[in-house]
Order: C-alpha cells, then structure tokens, then sequence
C-alpha cells in the first residue's frame, strides 16, 4: 500500500478491498517508523486524517464516492493553508500560527475527498533548492539519508518517496517541485502559471509562484492536477480554463511528437551520469519515432541572473507583512512598535530568507529600479520568446531537470553556486510554461535521475501524454528506497 | 567590485526592517556583492524596445463585483495575535 | 520684497462602495472594531488581491467630473514602508499609470459680499489614482491598539499642480471638489468620518518669480477651515523667515487647528524609499470609449455649470443659485419644479426659488425633519401649485405663508388647505368689490389724482383701503384691475 501509486490505491478502495482508514492508519504506521530518518513532517493531525478518511468511507459505502482521490492519504506542503491547522512555511516566524482558512487547493481537495496527512517540510518559504533551510530540520532523501531530499519542495518529495503519503502538493517558483522530483524517484509538475490557485498559498515570488503536484508516476500527477486546476475568482492571475481529465487524455494522445533538445541544456557542468540517463530517455522517443530536433533558448544563461532579481524583490516585499504585529513571532526584546519589526524579523527569519529580502531591498531601492527589476522583466520577455520561438518547431522541450542528482548534505555551497543548480529549471518559471520532471535512472550508485519535459502553455494535457509514453514503459518508481 | 561598493548594508538593513549583526553585515555584504557582480551579464543583453513580462499570459480587466462576502469572525482576526485588547490588537504605544 | 504663495494639495477621498478596494470584505463606518476583515484586509499568508469593480467605475466618475482623461489602461504598484496601520506593510497604489490624468477644478473665489458673485479660477490637476486605506490606531498611555475596519477602503488621491494661490483659494476648491464628488455619488466626503483629508504642500517665492521655493508639507488637515487656517498660517511663517534673512527648510508640519499653530513632524531619512514596483498579483485595467461614456450618462450636472445655466435660463439672482447648487436635492428639487411651472415658467422661476432658499430652507432648520420627508410634503407640484394660486391673486402673500406651514405639516395640497382654512381670496368682480374701490378712490381723491397724473405707484395707497375694508380678502388682481377701470373713465 505505502509503495503504490495512487492510481493502484484508488483501485483498491474503489473495489473496497481496503478502507480509507485502513489506508490512513497504515500511512500513519509508515509514518511513524521512518520519520525520524527522513524528517519529511512539520505536523500532521492524526484525528482530523483519521475523521476525514471516515467520512471518506461512508460516503464510499453510501454509494457517494467523489472520485478517484476520495479517501487517498494525500501530504501538503507547510505553505498551503489547511484551515485551522498550523502553517509554518518552515519559519520561526510562523512556528505558532493557525491558518483560519483553506487555500483554493485545499479546498479543491477537500473536495476531492483527500485526506489530509502531513504539513510537509520545505527550505524556509520557498527559499533554497535542499530543505535544509527549514527552520526546523532538515529533510533527507530516502534514498540516500547523507544527501539533500532536494527542494524547496523537500518534504513533499520525500514523504512520497518514502510512503508516509500517496501523493503531495508543492510550489514552484524556479524548480521547486521538479528538483526534489528528481532526486527522489518521482514525478512532479510545475503547471502553467496561472492554471492553478496561489490563493492561500504564502508567496515567495508572486509573478513565478506555481502550485503542483509530486506523485510516483505520470498518471497519479494526471489525477492531482484534474482536482486542483481551474480557474479561481480569488487569485487574479488565474486564468480562465475548461476542466479537464487529464488521465483520461494521457492514453488518448498519441505520438509521433516533435522534441527540441536546447543546446544550452547540454553544456558545462552537467553531470556525465544525468546526461547519459537524459541521452537515454531522448533515445527512448527517437525509437517511438519521434522527431527529436536540436533547438536553440539563446538566453538560458541569464535566467539565474533574471530570476534572482525578480524573485528577491518579489520577495522582499511579499515577505514584509511577516511583522510581528497580527500574527506570528512577536520579539520580546522589542520596547517599541518600530523595534518589533527589526527584533522580531531578525530573529523569526532564516539566513537565506534574509539575504533575498536584503538583496531584494537593493535591487528595488531607488535609483535601482530600472537598472536591476526593469531589466529582468525585459530580459524575461527574451526568455520567454526563445520558448515561443522553439514552439514553431517542436511539441515539447527535453531536458536534464538538474545539472546533478541529490547532492550531499552541508556541502557548504555559496548562495550563488547554489543558485547555479537552478539552471535548467528556471526558464520554465521564467516563460510561465509547464515542466514536468520524472525519473529516468539511477546513478551507479543508486541516486534517482530526472528528466524534465517543458510543454507548451495550457497543454498539460499534451506534455502528460508525452510524459507517459516514456514513464509507463519504464516505472521507474517501481525501484523503492531501502528504509 | 563596484556592485559591493554600492551595496549600504545598514540602510538595506533598516528599509528592510530587519536587525543585522555585525557578523551577518560582513557575510551578507560579500555574497550579494558576488550575487551583484554575476547579475551584472544582464547589461550585455540589448532590451532596445522590449516590454516588460510580469505574467507569462497577460490578462487584463480581473475583477469582482461589489458583493460582500463573508469576512472573519473577530475571534480568528484576534487568534494569532501575539497581544490584544479590546478586540483590537496591540502593540506598544506607537509615537507619530 | 513682495512675496508670493504657491501652494498643491492632495486630497485623499473614500469611495462610496459597499466592499473593499482589493476584497470583498464589506466598507463601512462606526462598527465594533476588527469586524469588517478578511485574511486579506489582514494580510495573512497566502491572501491575494481582487479589484473591485464598483471602486473603478467610482474613480472613474470621479476624473470625469473633474475633466481628467481617463488612461486607456492603468496599472498597481506597490508602495514598501512597515507602519502598524498597513497590514502588507505595503500599500498597492498606482505609482506608475495612474487612472486619470489631467484634469481641472473651476473654483469660485470670495466675492466682495456674500451675496455678490465672486471671481472663477480654473485650477488644473496633476492626477487621481486608486489605492488602499489604511488601519487605524487608537493610541493609549502605553499601547497602541490596531483597529483594521478601515484597512482597505477604497481611496482615491487626487493630486492638484502647484497651482494655488492662498488658503482662501484651498478652502474654495475643496468645497467645490466636496460638493462635486457628493452630488456625483462619488463619496460622502465627511471630513469628521475621514471620508475626504488634505495634506498641503506650501511654498512662498518672490512675487513674479518663474522657480519654486522650497516646500513644507502640512498634514493632518481635517476641515476645509484647518485647511485655510493652516495655509495662511504657513505662508506668514515662511514669509517671516525669508524676511528675516532665514531658509524654509523642507519638512513636513502638523499643524494643531485649536491653537493655530504648527509644529515640525520628525521624519525618518529613509522613510522616503518606497520601492515601488508593479503588484505582481492584479492584472492592469483596460478602459474603453463605451466604459467611459456609459459613466458618463450617469454624472450628474456640475455645480458651477448648473449656477450659469439657472442664472442664464431663468434670470435666477446669484444669491439663489449660491444657495441652491451645493445642495443636489435642492437643486434638483427646483428644476422639477420649474419644468412643472410649464408655460409659466420665466415669471414663476424666481418665486419658486425664493420659497425653496426661503421658507423651505427655514422649515427644515426649525424642524427634526429630513429633506426627503419634507419633499415628499411640499412636493415640487404643490409647490408649483402654491405659487400659481399667489400669481392668479388667490392666495396673498400673508395667507400663502399660512398655507405653505400647514402643507410642510400636513402634506395636502395648497388648494385643500386655502379651502379647509378659508384663506382664499374673496370672489370676484362684486358690486361689493366695485363699491369698496369708488369709496377708496372718494377717499383719497389726492392718490387718484396722481395716478391719474402718470404716478404709477399712487395706486398702492387706494389698494390698501380695498384690502381694509375687504377683510384681507378681496383678490389683490380683481382690486387692482377695478380700479384701473374706475380711474380710467
């Protein structure tokens, strides 16, 4: 059960060989056995999963089943609010707080009949690429416990990974839900930007900022996405879009596609062993026939300059109603109302989390403004037309999703060779496209390998397609962590 | 260096509302100024006549109409306040 | 050296909308505190903004009744600075493209009287732009307490050019720009409720002078008459200082209305880098020709446009219509009237406007009831009517009185009343009545004499003996028509 994709477990409770309590009750045990290993939990509220998976139940026995997530164990990244529930973001600053109301996505699920199990670690809102700048601890990759579960989406990756939860939901704002995808075995999509609801989800960077899924396979990302896509009058950048079954589209579209392999994804710093899994998988599609074509995204290199200006002045800004005045920590050092903040800031965040509001503070501090936060948002149009232009040619885009698999834990990186690691995802953020990330291999030693699939706007339901015609063939998930 | 000359760590400090240590001043100094120096490429890049993109798909005229929703009840406004009083919530004496 | 005052404003004015600027959480006045929020009006993690409709639609009036252009399309920035009043600690506003550009106020300075016309100025503006209010903190001997109801009302600013002259000439075009955005329905503009508040930014050259001087901004002007006072107070100050040899400093003062005094704010250095930026999370607004002419249908006429046209159409005098334009009900209440007056309109257009300035306006003071119960009494027909029965003689002007205080009371029609009081003037052409103006005319052979001799007026003097002897009854028309006839022959 704690190994199946979600497709499989659904099978099961719809032919009710097991109930949504036995399957919560058996999360919970896995839970409890490896969770001081993997560090995957913020939370979670054993009697509300348990109420929910009840509930789960006897609409299932009264024939009111709603659908194929009904009952599914299934864990949230601590940045989505779950009403009534804590929401720490990973932070100091929130260690205490209460959301008071669902997030649109927990609200689609809820709806779903998901149960909801875990607040899932991540790097301090969304800041970090390895988990470890939760405020909290650290999150550990199942398959290896000496490296980084990746991130910032850390905590949902390994919680599937390593069978606390079914599937997850995590954010992306420059491959946070792909990364840790790859480097945990598993499947994860970064939606169109716009297609899913921000709302209730604390932002990072608002103009990058995407909800997605991470499941084992193509399929139960299909089965996520289906419940939390679609427009939301709450979140003004969502955009209008029919419901769609994108499970039912994967086995309804079918190839030949055209593939672009961008030049620029292939250069220095690749590791040899993820090139070749990468190689190996691009093989895989020239033997369905597929066209594969080498492209040209002229302005790759500039995406990690471009997104660490736009997202740190999003950032500092997003982050300034974290005051100690309404909620969150208050410092007791603090003698005056102005002292709160700088007292109260200066203890809650994390280092990183400082640096991007400092960095970002500069870039959008007068006289800046053009030079730094103008600038990048031009050059993000270059990004973004390179994509359109590619699209003349091909279908969709194949890429590594990161230069390495799981790197090890306290490498001791500098802020900016860590932000170097962001290299392949980035651009996808940058253009607002989709991008998928699944595994394609392992390492010799034994560390899951991704490849990223970027689509086209709005067409997930062509990128999960291409996506599955690989992932079904080879079920790379069906290669579990040894705990 | 010229990115770091600029960088005021002190004032960044205080517009950000976030009390540095010294050791944190020196170390955070350093590292944007290497951040500084690499998103210095970007003036290579010719943006002659290019708009700007906030969002991958602009969309314009998002609204609602003007019916009121439900809004929080005061005992969830007032829940994760670190002091309140009076339903309202409270900080020291603020001086204008 | 003569000095010269140059003086901007900007006014902040509450729209009238039921909901929030960026949320649906309702706007109001006057309730328990912290219960018109929503995790957006609180800023809570993960709440996002959703423009109002109904704000755009009012700033858009707005700009039209002051002659903006409205931009074909706007924009919303964030403005950075941590205050505890302002939830995100950042405001969104509209720094870059704002909603309404240009623009111009027609201001009527003092006339010589209060009741001679005064001089008109055209004051232009810079821009009206959309944002947010903010909290409001209620201060205590060792806490503040943070009531978050007003967070979020819509709120428009408007910014004038350094186009003014004194603090007479704020004072005039902040009432006009009250009265204006009021009858527009654009806000309630109740400067005790918050609802309007100006800041002014003052400064004196030397008269003639093409160049600024250095500016001093005041703050916390919370009446049109702290607005004057504050202006005419500052530019003595300023004008001192520079007499003296000194340099205003540029600074923001607060100026106490009660004491007439002012006293510099201490600003933080870095209390002026707003970061602005473009608000990542609302899309621009896209305005359009049918958009703005379909608001348009819905202005109403201008204060001042109105004044020319009473005083051109009707041959109204400047102290009526200086009574009747800063109040819509009342001007519109004329208008209905007039256009019931029908054909009688250009002799009945002056009364009807005395007895609205006049009695009208004097009940109202001298009772609890609103307008609107007094209006749905003395409504514009009866009013007609009254004034039809005063120039057909039916009613004297001693006996309309009567019927007007019954009528504010009772609601009947003039006619019901004269009946029911038995005011009417008596029938008419009666041997009575002929016998009653050939005894006035024996009486005073002198007064026949002179009219008789061309003295139009000497007919008065035989009128009264009539009305005398006729009880006040005798119909004022058939007394004076006899005795034409009888002095005639």
């Amino acid at each position: 059960m704690i190994s199946q994709p979600l497709t499989a477990v659904s099978a099961q409770l719809a032919a009710k060989k097991i109930s949504s309590v036995e399957l919560t009750q058996v999360h919970i045990a896995r839970t409890r056995a490896v969770e001081p290993r993997i560090g995957a939990f913020n939370s979670s509220d054993e009697t509300a999963a348990l109420a929910q998976a009840r509930a789960s139940d006897e609409r299932r026995a009264a024939g009111k089943s709603l659908g194929p997530l009904d009952g599914i164990p299934i864990g949230l990244k601590d940045i989505i609010s779950v009403k009534d529930q804590p929401l720490t973001a990973s932070s100091k600053i929130l260690a205490s707080y209460i959301s008071p109301y669902d997030a649109t996505v927990t609200r689609k699920l809820r709806e779903a009949g998901a149960v909801f199990w875990g607040r899932l670690n991540l790097d301090e809102f969304a800041m970090g690429s390895s988990t470890e700048n939760s405020a909290f601890h650290p999150t550990n990759n199942p398959y290896d416990l000496t490296r980084v579960a990746g991130g910032s989406s850390g905590g949902s990756a390994a919680a599937v990974a390593a069978g606390e939860v079914t599937a997850s939901l995590g954010t992306d704002t420059g491959g946070s839900i792909r990364q840790p995808a790859s480097f945990c075995n598993l499947v994860g999509l970064k939606p169109t930007y716009g297609l899913v609801s921000r709302y209730g989800v604390s932002a990072y960077a608002s103009s990058l900022d995407q909800v997605g899924p991470i499941g084992r396979t193509v399929e139960d990302v299909a089965l996520m996405l289906a419940a939390i896509a679609g427009h939301d009058p709450l979140d003004s950048t969502s955009i209008l879009s029919e419901a769609t079954d994108y499970r039912a589209a994967l086995a309804a579209k079918k190839g030949p596609w055209r593939l672009g392999i961008p030049k620029e994804y292939f250069g220095e710093g690749l590791d040899p062993e993820v090139a070749a899994a990468v190689q190996s998988a691009v093989d895989f599609y020239k033997n369905l026939g597929c066209e594969i074509r080498e492209i040209s995204l002229p302005h790759t290199e500039y995406g990690i300059a471009v997104y660490y200006i736009i997202a740190t002045a999003e950032c500092s800004s997003n982050m300034a109603r974290f005051d100690g005045i309404r909620y969150g920590h208050r410092s007791p050092r603090a003698t005056d109302a102005v002292d709160i903040y700088a007292k109260s800031r200066a203890e809650g965040f994390g280092e990183e989390v400082k640096r991007r509001i400092i960095l970002g503070t500069y870039v959008l501090s007068s006289g800046y403004y053009d030079a730094y936060y103008l600038r990048a948002q031009k050059v993000r149009t270059l990004i973004r037309q390179d994509f359109i232009d590619a699209y003349k040619q091909v279908d969709a885009i194949i890429t590594p999703t990161a230069p390495t698999p799981a790197f090890l834990k306290d490498s001791h990186k500098t802020p900016l060779e860590t932000y170097l690691g962001d290299i392949y995802t980035i651009g996808v953020n940058m253009a607002g496209l989709p991008g998928l990330s699944m595994p394609c291999g392992f390492t010799k030693a034994g560390l899951p390998v991704g490849v990223q699939l970027i689509g086209q706007p709005f067409r997930e339901a062509d990128l999960l397609a291409i996506a599955h015609a690989y992932d079904s063939a080879h079920q790379w998930s069906q290669r579990l962590p040894n705990l | 260096m010229p990115a770091s000359i600029a960088l005021d760590i002190d004032k960044l400090a205080t517009l950000a509302r976030i009390e540095l240590t010294p050791a944190e001043k020196e170390k955070f100094s350093a590292q944007l100024g290497d951040v500084l120096k690499y998103v210095d490429q970007l003036k290579q890049v010719d943006i002659t006549g290019i708009e700007p993109t906030a969002h991958g798909f602009p969309i314009s005229n998002v609204w609602s109409e003007d019916i009121p929703a439900l809004g929080l009840p005061v005992n969830d406004v007032l829940r994760n306040a670190p002091a309140s009083r009076d339903n309202m919530i409270s900080v020291p004496k603020v001086v204008d | 050296m003569k000095y010269e005052a140059v003086i901007g404003l900007e006014v902040h004015i509450q729209l009238k909308t039921r909901t929030k600027m960026f949320t649906r959480a309702a706007a109001g006045y006057g309730h328990e505190p912290n219960t018109l929020t929503d995790p957006v009006v609180l800023a809570l993690p993960g709440a996002l903004p959703v423009l109002n409709k109904a704000a755009i639609d009012q700033v858009i009036r707005a700009g039209l009744l002051v002659n903006c252009r409205i931009a074909d399309e706007c924009r919303w920035d964030r403005k950075n600075y941590f205050y505890p009043d302002s939830p995100k600690n950042y405001q969104l506003t509209q720094q870059f493209k704002p909603i309404c550009i240009g623009g111009s106020v027609e201001i009527e300075l003092p006339g010589p009287a209060r009741n001679i016309q005064g001089g008109h100025k055209t004051i232009s503006l810079n821009r009206i732009h959309l944002e947010e209010d903010v909290g409001k903190l209620n201060h205590f001997a060792t806490e503040s307490l943070v009531d978050y109801n007003r967070a979020g009302t819509p709120l428009m600013e408007l910014v004038t050019e350094p186009a003014l002259a004194s603090g007479d000439e704020a004072a005039a075009f902040l009432t006009i720009l009250r009265a204006t955005m009021q009858q527009g329905g654009v806000s309630d503009c109740d400067m005790e409720k918050g609802q309007m508040r100006c800041d002014a930014n003052v400064s004196i050259r030397p008269a003639g002078s093409k160049t600024l001087g250095t500016k001093v901004e005041m703050k916390n002007l919370n009446s049109i008459s702290f607005v004057r006072d504050a202006i005419t107070h500052e530019i003595k100050r300023q004008t001192a200082i520079v007499e003296s040899g000194g340099s205003v400093i540029q600074e923001t003062r607060d100026f106490d209305g009660i004491t007439g005094t002012s006293q510099s704010l201490r600003t933080k250095e870095d209390a002026h880098d707003y970061r602005y930026f473009p608000d990542p999370d609302l899309m621009p607004v896209r305005i359009d020709d049918a958009w703005r002419s379909a608001l348009a249908a819905t202005l109403p006429e201008r204060p001042f446009d109105r004044q020319r046209r009473l005083m051109a159409d009707y041959k109204l005098p400047y102290t009526i219509t200086s009574v009747l334009i800063w109040d819509k009900r009342l001007a519109d209440y004329y208008d209905t009237a007039v256009k019931l007056a029908g054909l009688d309109a250009p002799a009945l257009a002056q009364p009807i406007g005395n007895w609205i300035t006049n009695d009208l306006l004097r009940e109202l003071g001298a009772t609890s009831a609103t307008f609107d119960e007094a209006a749905a009494k003395v409504t514009p027909a009866n009013l007609v009517a009254l004034v039809k029965l005063i120039a057909a003689g039916t009613l004297t002007s001693n006996a309309a009185k009567e019927v007007f205080a019954d009528m504010f009371a009772t609601g009947d029609a003039p006619e019901t009343i004269a009946d029911r009081r038995g005011l009417k003037t008596a029938p008419t052409n009666t041997d009575e009545l002929e016998q009653w103006c050939r005894d006035a005319i024996a009486a005073n052979a002198k007064a026949a004499e002179e009219f008789r001799a061309g003295k139009e007026s000497a007919i008065n003097g035989l009128k009264g003996p009539v009305m005398k002897a006729s009880k006040g009854k005798a119909n004022p028309a058939d007394v004076d028509k006899t005795l034409r006839r009888l002095l005639a022959n």
